[in-house]
């Protein structure tokens, strides 16, 4: 007997945005988006509006990640009601702008998805970054886009960490999802990284055009690496490193790390090692812009999410 | 007699430097830099065999962790640039050269520097590599050689670019027989283990072979492997916005020093199209270097060639 009640039925989703350039120089997404600003015949689906976006033009131009603060984090409450003033931080001023075109965050204007196109140093492969475990739109689109990637591997990560989460550009919208895509050096635009963001997006927006065509996408779980802790570099009174990430756990994102694993190497040729309780899944590890954010690698655990089946809500 | 039977005598090498942050974000350099400063405040003067200078060649770069401020230091050090006035509006990385080349300098004088050795990274996958601007220096070449023999974790390979000592722009031609040790891949602003361990392992046995050199032992001649630059090759670009229309083929990309040759892929296109290779066979190395897309490089390309080293010793007073 099939379970005809427990479909979630939501709202279609009509506007989808694309943003590139979060950070000036991670190119993937710099590119993809200037590419379809010019010819957008790719990513055209039947009645949805996309919208490619260059979030941080001045960024982009000098190939650097930000120019005062970093964008990736300016979308908080307080930066966005702020009042306009003279002198403020180009980001702020640039997260407000964002906020008006696609927002406001948190009502019912805002666009319905924004995918924030984002490269890392570190070996995380193709990750899907979600902010929330319950956003059932959300789940089931990296549960379609997993399987339409495979055998590609597509991981998700989750980070609803009530202290380590922050305030994302795409968080203005109602349904965000980070694209991270690894490893890429900082500048560099390397084809098979490319590639794999691009047919992520095509797979993405395939999902968006079906369930606005009123495709019911059945119950499903989702395999996820849920956000634990930030851990830093062993550091001297001056704030210096004093070790690097260990050539054993270098380029190992999301495998296990136990209690006795070798975490850092000093200068000097001794390891440190791992001296958690509990087996934990690192991720960034080694990425090169979280150096002045304080962090060598993030830990995970492993978790199962469960997702109803959606539909679109009948008129 | 053949070249390599032959046997050279040259002056001791009294005085070495080693340099890092020459770029501020070529991060190994500075780690090795610092470690031996460590070293040196640890031990004193006898950390190592001979006196060495250590010193970070940009430190306001290292401090932002940029590869420059207002100018690739590492195009300043030609004499042209060396001589030119200092005024107020002069880049600040010629100003630093100009004083790097008091500390260490100067180049071309008998009071220069015996050896540079400038730490470099790379986001190019090019192992370890050895970079002399002339093809004739023996002392360099024999270093070289040893390295080779003595490294066998990653590949190590040698690169010249054959240009008068006055035109060489790199720090390393402020010394009397300096290279540039360049260790890839790895991104800008990140530290690998992997790749420190590769470079300071390099300048260990760099020192280790001029106390050898220096106490006598003779260093056998023979030949060995460079690749001389010919010539550099950039990204197809779009003729009015100039940017780039394509990425470095997925088949070319990370084999830096392989043979290209006619008809072998060189770009992939946005649009789907592969780029090939048309011209005489040659090796490939810089490929997708993150600071060479503003000088407009997607590679440089060069010729294998074979260089005959006599055997050296050291001049006895």
């Amino acid at each position: 007997m099939s379970s005809r009640t427990n479909v979630s039925c939501l709202h279609e989703a009509r506007r989808v945005a694309i943003f590139g350039g979060t950070h000036g120089n991670e190119m993937s997404g710099i590119t993809l988006v200037n590419m379809w600003k010019q010819n957008s015949a790719e990513i055209e689906r039947n009645g949805l509006l996309i919208k490619p976006f260059i979030s941080n033009p001045k960024a982009v131009e000098k190939c650097i990640r930000y120019i005062d603060t970093d964008l990736n984090r300016a979308f908080t409450p307080e930066n966005l009601s702020a009042p306009d003033v003279e002198g403020r931080l180009y980001e702020v001023q640039r997260a407000k702008e964002i906020n008006r075109m696609f927002g406001p965050k948190g009502s019912s204007d805002a666009y319905d998805v924004i995918f924030d196109l984002h490269n890392t140093t570190s070996n995380m492969g193709s990750t899907l970054i979600l902010e929330s475990s319950t956003d059932l739109f959300n789940l089931q689109m990296v549960h379609y886009i997993k399987k339409a990637m495979a055998p590609h591997t597509c991981l998700v990560l989750l980070n609803e960490h009530p202290q380590l989460k922050y305030s994302t550009t795409r968080s203005v919208a109602k349904h965000p999802i980070g694209l991270e895509v690894g490893p890429q050096p900082q500048g560099v635009l390397r084809s098979n990284v490319f590639e794999s963001m691009r047919t992520i997006l095509k797979h993405a927006l395939d999902f968006i055009e079906f369930f606005n065509s009123g495709v019911e996408f059945p119950p499903c779980t989702i395999d996820v690496f849920r956000v634990q802790e930030r851990m830093d570099y062993p550091r001297d009174t001056n704030g210096n490193i004093t070790a690097m990430v260990h050539p054993h756990l270098q380029d190992c994102d999301w495998e296990p790390l136990n209690r006795g694993d070798p975490m850092f190497l000093t200068f000097d040729g001794r390891t440190i090692l791992y001296e958690g309780a509990n087996t934990v899944y690192p991720t960034f590890i080694n990425e090169a812009a979280y150096y002045e954010k304080q962090q060598a690698f993030t830990t995970t655990c492993r978790e199962i999410l469960a997702a109803n089946a959606i539909r679109k809500a009948f008129k | 007699m053949k070249p390599s039977m032959a046997l050279a005598f040259l002056p001791a090498l009294a005085r070495m430097a080693v340099s890092g942050g020459t770029h501020g974000n070529e991060l190994s350099g500075v780690y090795v830099v610092q470690e031996m400063e460590q070293q040196r405040k640890e031990t004193g003067e006898h950390a190592w065999p001979i006196p060495i200078t250590t010193v970070l060649s940009n430190p306001r770069a290292v401090r932002e962790c940029r590869r420059y401020i207002d100018r690739d230091i590492n195009r300043c050090f030609n004499r042209a640039t060396l001589s030119s006035p200092i005024t107020d509006s002069s880049p600040y990385e010629v100003r630093r050269a100009q004083e790097l080349n008091n500390l260490l300098g100067p180049k071309g004088s008998t009071d220069a520097m015996d050896l540079i050795c400038d730490l470099h990274n790379t986001t190019a996958n090019m192992g370890l590599t050895l970079i002399h601007y002339t093809t004739s220096d023996w002392v360099t070449l024999h270093i070289c050689k040893y390295l080779q023999t003595k490294i066998t974790k990653v590949p190590v390979r040698v690169l010249v670019l054959d240009v008068p000592i006055s035109d060489a722009y790199s720090l390393e031609s402020v010394s009397k027989h300096g290279f540039s040790i360049e260790v890839g891949p790895q991104p800008h602003g990140v530290v690998r283990a992997d790749i420190y361990t590769i470079m300071k392992e390099a300048v260990d046995l760099t020192i280790d072979w001029i106390h050898k050199f220096n106490s006598g032992t003779v260093f056998e001649g023979g030949d060995v492997e460079a690749f001389k630059f010919i010539k550099s090759v950039d990204y197809p670009r779009d003729p009015e916005t100039r940017t780039l229309t394509a990425a470095i083929h997925p088949q070319l990309q990370d084999r830096d020093f392989c043979l290209l040759k006619r008809g072998d892929p060189l770009f992939l296109s946005f649009s789907g199209e592969t780029v090939k290779y048309e011209e005489e066979p040659l090796h490939p190395f810089f490929i997708n270097e993150a600071a060479y897309y503003e000088k407009e490089i997607a590679f440089h390309l060069g010729k294998k060639m074979m260089l005959t080293i006599p055997s050296v010793q050291v001049q006895k007073d």
